[in-house]
């Protein structure tokens, strides 16, 4: 059974084409992440969803019922906007029973609802200030609440955290978890921070122009990328790219480096044709133990970016860029000369022509 | 030197903190003079007004229009007020205050309400026809008056409310309602719209986020519309006019018809208390709200 389910959905913003065919499928209690560059359409999608804006074609199903004409608030979703969206002249109090007045719930039942809203977010002390007397962070938690005492079986997140300081968003990333893990509620989320998409996520869904690029757990789409976009979309730094083709049989070629890919798993076969060679950048071993692995070739450090935990060296290979994350302890300096190595099994092979995976 | 962030004393010479600032500098004797010309230049007729209307009349024959008051008297301000003929009647100006009174409170609550409503649908719900609407909206806004003039005489004819305080009610709020709506427009379009978003999402309605959300958040585009009506319709003269007759004529054309009544003598004193009667109303709305006012043409009126 699927909590929500999007058929072929089309929608215009009169002649641009913003969701194109897009289909999709979540889970009852599944944390899906939705991800991509800003403009993809992402806002949009969770507006269709949430009933804010009229498709232009096609279906969405919540609880296995299509709710294609319903009111957002007949959907059974409740939404937290990145600005948080407080109604500014109600206390903490007032925006949370809100839509619980409008639905006519009871008062006790009110009541009852907001304390527990208020004692999973550990709001109980605001419950009477003014969204304008908040910090952020406690700003956004209220926003939360709001979708909270709803009772809800869908949750969508636009962008929560974006608008927080790093700290901020680190500890209220864990909270989310924390309150998905607690309520078990379908979960929609859009961002554009990685480290959100692949902490907070049970599937991420990578957009790009108003399609899905690719629909996977997080640990597949970071060592399995389909397409060249996605690979190069996820991961910090992005994965290096090498120019070359496998016109010999498993055998990659750039220049006058020949790389065995070995144990490569290819999706159907290799094929003899221009493409691209994708590397992670941490997944390469320097120094004395890169002569263990199946590859490996000296280079120079041409620029090294110290970032305190590891240290991003840019080097080259048959002058293409490629940059190595090393431990932030290592003693490479500019102008080193050094020793790379990897094991080509790691790798992502793209044809150059469609940029698919192969 | 291995701690120069510490908070030890340092040896600081020459410019320190905020500049000083010289209170007779040529530049500020210049703005002062300048805006003190201005002000008097303003404030003249003003003054001429007051000194006159608390003047009997051997004093103002006399010529001296400057002069302050030697001898001050109320009578011309009660007279102006519940005295002064206009042809057969010597009611004063009271009756046309009272008549501008009934005119004005249901215009500027009529045409607040309605245009409010207009500019949050306009604004907020993207109904078909939307854009339409509002460019004819708009294109009103820009057609002349007087130019509807016959039409609406016509119009109210055939409504029956031709000369009565109702059809001139109308008239005021029809005709203040591109403007209106425009400012209204403007102003909810420029309130976040995930707070719209928020409210359709908690399940309010059409009328339950206009008057839950919408409203509370906009009181100083109210009062800007509050005080922009106000003195349309209380200085208004043309309206009032034609669309009534002389028993339910407002103050201004009263004040006309006392001024330039050419029976006996001129009444200097008197038409100057009248006048200044008459705009007693919108200097006090001025005074009792300048401040929301200006917040609220900073708010929304200018942004687009
Ligand atoms: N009302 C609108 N009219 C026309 N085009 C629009 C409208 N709203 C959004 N768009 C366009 O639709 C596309 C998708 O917008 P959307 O807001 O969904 O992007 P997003 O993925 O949420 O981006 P971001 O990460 O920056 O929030 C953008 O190219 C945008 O310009
Ligand atoms: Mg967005």
């Amino acid at each position: 059974m699927t909590s929500v389910s999007i058929k072929n959905l089309d929608l215009n913003f009169g002649s641009v084409k913003v969701l194109k065919q897009l289909n999709l499928e979540i889970d009852h209690g599944e944390f899906l992440v939705l991800l991509g560059a800003s403009g993809c359409g992402k806002s949009t999608l969770l507006n269709c969803i949430a009933g804010l804006l009229e498709v232009s074609d096609g279906q969405i199903h919540i609880n296995d019922k299509n709710v294609t004409w319903e009111e957002p608030s007949d959907r059974g979703i409740g939404m937290v906007f990145q600005s948080y969206a407080l109604y500014p002249q109600m206390t903490v109090k007032g925006n949370l029973s809100f839509g619980l007045k409008n639905a006519r719930v009871p008062k006790d039942e009110i009541e009852s609802r907001v304390a527990r809203a208020a004692e999973i977010l550990q709001i109980e002390p605001l419950l009477h200030r003014k969204p304008a007397a908040l910090s952020g962070g406690q700003r956004q938690r209220v926003a939360i609440g709001r979708a909270l005492v709803r009772d809800v079986d869908v949750f969508l997140f636009d962008e929560p955290l974006s608008n927080l300081d790093a700290k901020l968003r680190a500890d209220l990333r864990v909270e989310i978890k924390r309150l998905h893990q607690k309520l078990h509620n379908t979960m929609i989320y859009v961002t554009h921070d990685q480290v959100e998409a692949m902490t907070l996520a049970d599937r991420i869904a990578i957009m790009k122009e108003g399609l899905i690029q690719q629909l996977d757990s997080p640990a597949e789409i970071y060592n399995r990328p389909v397409n060249k976009y996605v690979a190069d979309f996820i991961g910090s730094p992005s994965m290096n790219f090498l120019d070359g083709d496998m016109s010999t049989k498993g055998k990659f070629k750039t220049g006058g480096t020949e790389i065995d890919l070995g144990n490569y798993e290819f999706v159907d076969g290799p094929i003899g044709a221009p493409v691209w060679f994708g590397f992670r950048p941490e997944h390469v071993i320097v120094g004395e133990a890169a002569t263990s692995q199946p590859f490996s070739t000296k280079v120079v450090a041409e620029i090294v970016e110290p970032m305190g935990s590891d240290t991003l060296v840019w080097t080259s290979i048959e002058n293409q860029p490629f940059r190595v994350r090393v431990d932030g302890q290592a003693s490479i300096k500019t102008g080193d000369e050094f020793l790379l190595g990897f094991d080509p099994a790691r790798a992502s092979i793209f044809d150059k022509e469609n940029e698919l995976r192969v | 030197m291995t701690n120069s962030s510490s908070n030890t004393t340092v040896e600081m010479t020459g410019p320190r903190g905020a500049k000083p600032k010289r209170a007779l500098s040529p530049r500020n004797i210049m703005i002062y003079g300048v805006l003190l010309v201005v002000a008097c230049y303003y404030l003249l007729p003003l003054y001429v007004m007051i000194a006159t209307s608390l003047k009997g009349m051997p004093e103002i024959r006399l010529g001296n229009i400057f002069a302050p008051p030697v001898d001050i008297t109320f009578e011309p301000w009660v007279k102006a007020w519940s005295q002064a003929c206009t042809g057969l009647n010597c009611e004063g100006l009271s009756r046309g205050f009272w008549n501008s009174v009934r005119i004005l409170i249901p215009s500027v609550a009529i045409s607040i309400l309605i245009a409010s409503v207009n500019g949050y649908a306009l604004a907020n719900w993207k109904f078909k026809g939307a854009e339409v609407f509002f460019t004819i909206l708009i294109f009103g806004a820009f057609i002349p008056y007087q130019i509807m003039i016959y039409p609406m005489v016509i119009f109210l004819r055939e409504l029956g409310l031709f000369g009565k305080l109702g059809g001139l009610v109308l008239v005021h709020t029809v005709f203040g309602m591109p403007i209106l709506t425009l400012l209204f427009r403007n102003y909810f379009t420029s309130l976040p719209e995930e707070l719209f978003k928020a409210a359709r999402v908690d399940g309010a309605g059409f009328w339950g986020i206009y008057f839950r959300i919408m409203l509370p958040m906009s009181i100083p585009i109210f009062v800007v519309a509050m005080i922009l009506q106000v003195t349309g319709i209380w200085n208004d003269f043309l309206f009032g006019v034609i669309y009534t007759k002389p028993d339910a004529y407002p103050m201004t054309v009263q004040l006309n018809n006392i001024v330039n009544s050419v029976q006996g003598v001129k009444e200097y004193n008197v038409n100057m208390a009248a006048t200044l009667l008459t705009g007693v109303v919108p200097l006090v709305i001025y005074f009792a709200s300048g401040k929301l006012f200006v917040r609220g043409i900073a708010a929304g009126a200018v942004k687009g």
